[in-house]
């Protein structure tokens, strides 16, 4: 490994009870799995077991349902919940090992946060809360005022300053959650189901924004979410979790061909597999015409497709010079079907 | 020990609750004495500071400017109900009786803030403080009123001063009370954000708690301020003068027309105190946007010398959208 990763946690556990020792012995031996925890210890398994790394840039979900644990595996990363066992690293400092005072400038220097239910301060205006990363750090007045004005603007909230969070609608106060977190301009954005509480167009319209945000700004960004569709667009690599634990990691298109366990199995049924099919998973190796046209084995299946709404009888799938297989009009009608089928 | 001993154990049993009291008390007065005597001195001088402002002004001065400060703090209703209360105190006679009770009054507050609002915070951060503070305060305010006179004479004498004392010391839980619940029931997620981002427990109090806090703990000095104003005629008995003192001389001497004097005085004081306490406890979205400042008698001023005429209309849900 050459560089840091900027965010890695190693077999991270986090037990709430009073017995929590007791029950990560237990736990770690195997020994109790969620349900027999609480029975024996009156302990409840929030993070099994957890490792994952975010490297620089890239945008990684966790995916869960609710009580899967991911919201509390985000708060280990800036400390706002300390483990039972294990490492968090953040740029490859331990974030354990920093003392108070280290702590809070980590918060507040590398790491923005944004919620679920926003959390805005109410008695704040919209531009004392963007510029309270910075207000902690003690940074001059009006240095704040032009980093919140700024910040503002990227999510199109320019001139809003003076409002108050009531005075705008959920949709906005998110985008507010979101200024408030990169006016400090931190490394790490850690997001916690931040369009969840949206109505469904609002959400769609934060996504595809906070997408061309974070592809400009190359922020590196934790971001938890319940909504499988969500972790598909947003996520560069994804994490499911169940009951405390990451049943698997990869990218959007490895989960949704190749689920690891019955239960990402169940999760991705109802996603088709149609955009995230390459050339190589559905070509045969028959013979291929000299005239067809010529396409690499990781090519997608739409761009197949207009290759065939041009005309084209089968296509040519070809790494270099050598030929792979080809595709037929009938290969891509059976992934079709098969597809259909599936859901 | 016979049959009868059993059935009837209180006749030989007892428990010397009385004498230790006693002994207790005068251990107290004998060797803490000066320690008592000396708590009275910034007491007294900050009653003082009080009173001869409230007594030195023009009558005329005082009448405006709690009228003035109604209107800023609530609006100009309530600036207009303590205008007309403050005149009509005068009117019927009792403005220095009123006065005196003012800065009786406003000295216990200050005192129980300055004492009430530091451990409501600390019984907030600490499970441990509140449960060591909470019978205290239950004992505090279960004992009856009068009881606390004895000991405030034995310790600190009788007169003004020792009547801030003791309204003081009697006003203070409910603002314990309040400021630890108001801390306690700040949403969480909005505290979890001021850590996310960095903030010292300091930081976080001031800038974050306190104000989310805000009205509860004003509704506790609401209720410090009126249980304050409910003790002025008690601690008359230990010789506080003011409204109280005409009630009770009212009562002693069966004097209709002192007792009606100082009863209206006392309930208009407390309905002025009582509207302006709570206006304190008003948050923005109360006052239909504005802020404390941005309305009332200053918010004219203020926007009479603004150059930038900026009207802030609040946007309809479909500007934003």
């Amino acid at each position: 490994m050459t560089t840091t990763p900027p965010v890695h946690c190693k077999n991270l556990w986090k037990i709430f009870g009073a017995r929590s020792a007791e029950a990560l012995a237990a736990a770690q031996a195997g020994k109790v799995d969620k349900e027999e925890a609480l029975k024996q210890f009156g302990c409840v398994i929030g993070v099994a077991d957890a490792s994952f790394t975010v490297n620089e840039g890239e945008v990684f979900c966790i995916m869960g349902l609710s009580g899967s644990g991911k919201s509390t595996v985000i708060r280990h990363v800036n400390r706002l919940i300390e483990p039972t066992a294990g490492q968090v690293h953040v740029e490859g400092r331990d974030v354990m090992a920093l003392n108070a005072t280290e702590l809070r400038n980590v918060r507040a220097r590398k790491i923005g946060m944004v919620f679920q239910h926003m959390a805005l301060w109410p008695h704040k205006t919209i531009a004392e809360n963007v510029a309270f990363g910075l207000e902690v750090q003690n940074s001059p007045r009006n240095k704040r005022r032009s980093a919140a004005e700024e910040a503002l603007q990227k999510v199109g909230l320019g001139g809003w300053g003076e409002r108050y969070p009531d005075q705008l609608s959920g949709g906005m106060q998110q985008r507010v959650g979101l200024a408030r977190a990169m006016a400090a301009d931190p490394d790490i954005l850690l997001m916690d189901e931040p369009f969840s509480a949206l109505d469904p167009l609002i959400r769609k319209d934060l996504q595809d924004e906070f997408l061309k945000l974070s592809r400009e700004m190359k922020k590196t960004t934790l971001f938890i979410t319940h909504d499988l569709d969500e972790a598909m667009r947003m996520g560069n690599r994804i994490a499911i979790m169940k009951d405390g634990r990451i049943v698997q990691t990869g990218t959007p298109e490895s989960i949704v061909l190749r689920p690891e366990t019955d239960y990402v199995a169940r999760f991705v049924q109802s996603i088709s597999t149609l955009k995230y099919i390459s050339a190589a998973e559905i070509m045969t190796n028959k013979p291929v015409m000299p005239n067809a046209p010529v396409f690499g084995p990781s090519t997608p299946l739409p761009a197949l497709l207009d290759a065939f709404k041009q005309g084209a009888d089968h296509l040519a799938i070809k790494d270099g010079e050598t030929v792979l297989g080809r595709i037929g009009q009938a290969d891509v009608l059976a992934t079709v079907q098969s597809d259909l089928a599936r859901v | 020990m016979d049959i009868s001993t059993l059935l009837d154990p209180f006749s030989i049993l007892h428990l010397p609750l009385a004498d230790m009291a006693n002994d207790f008390i005068r251990w107290l007065t004998s060797n803490f004495r000066d320690v008592f005597r000396a708590m009275k001195v910034p007491v007294k001088i900050l009653l003082d500071l009080i009173e001869d402002g409230l007594r030195g002004a023009p009558q005329t001065l005082i009448v405006l400017l709690i009228g003035l400060l109604g209107w800023q703090v609530v609006n100009r209703a309530t600036g207009l109900l303590a205008f007309f209360a403050m005149t009509t105190i005068g009117l019927i006679g009792a403005w220095d009786a009123a006065m005196t009770s003012l800065s009786v009054l406003t000295s216990a507050v200050l005192l129980a803030t300055m004492a009430g609002l530091p451990v409501g915070i600390l019984c907030s951060r600490s499970n441990l403080m509140w449960a060591i503070v909470r019978p205290i305060l239950d004992f505090m305010q279960t004992v009856p009123s009068f009881t606390y006179l004895v000991p405030v004479i034995l310790l600190f004498g009788i007169g003004n001063v020792p009547g801030v004392i003791v309204t003081a010391f009697f006003a203070t839980p409910p603002l314990i009370r309040l400021t630890n619940l108001a801390l306690r029931s700040v949403r969480e997620d909005l505290v979890e954000a001021g850590n996310a981002f960095g903030a010292s427990p300091w930081k976080l109090l001031w800038a974050i708690e306190m104000p989310l806090a805000r009205p509860t703990i004003m509704a506790g000095l609401n209720q410090t301020v009126m249980l304050s104003l409910a003790m002025s005629v008690i601690a008359s008995m230990i010789s506080v003068a003011g409204l109280g003192r005409l009630v009770l001389v009212g009562i002693s001497q069966l004097d209709m027309a002192r007792a009606a004097t100082g009863g209206v005085g006392i309930v208009l004081l407390a309905m002025v105190f009582d509207r302006i306490t709570q206006g304190f406890g008003l948050t923005r979205r109360d006052r239909n946007g504005h802020s404390l400042w941005e309305q009332g008698p200053v918010g004219h001023l203020r926007a009479l010398f603004s150059t930038s005429q900026k009207t802030q209309d609040i946007p309809t849900e479909e500007e934003t959208l």
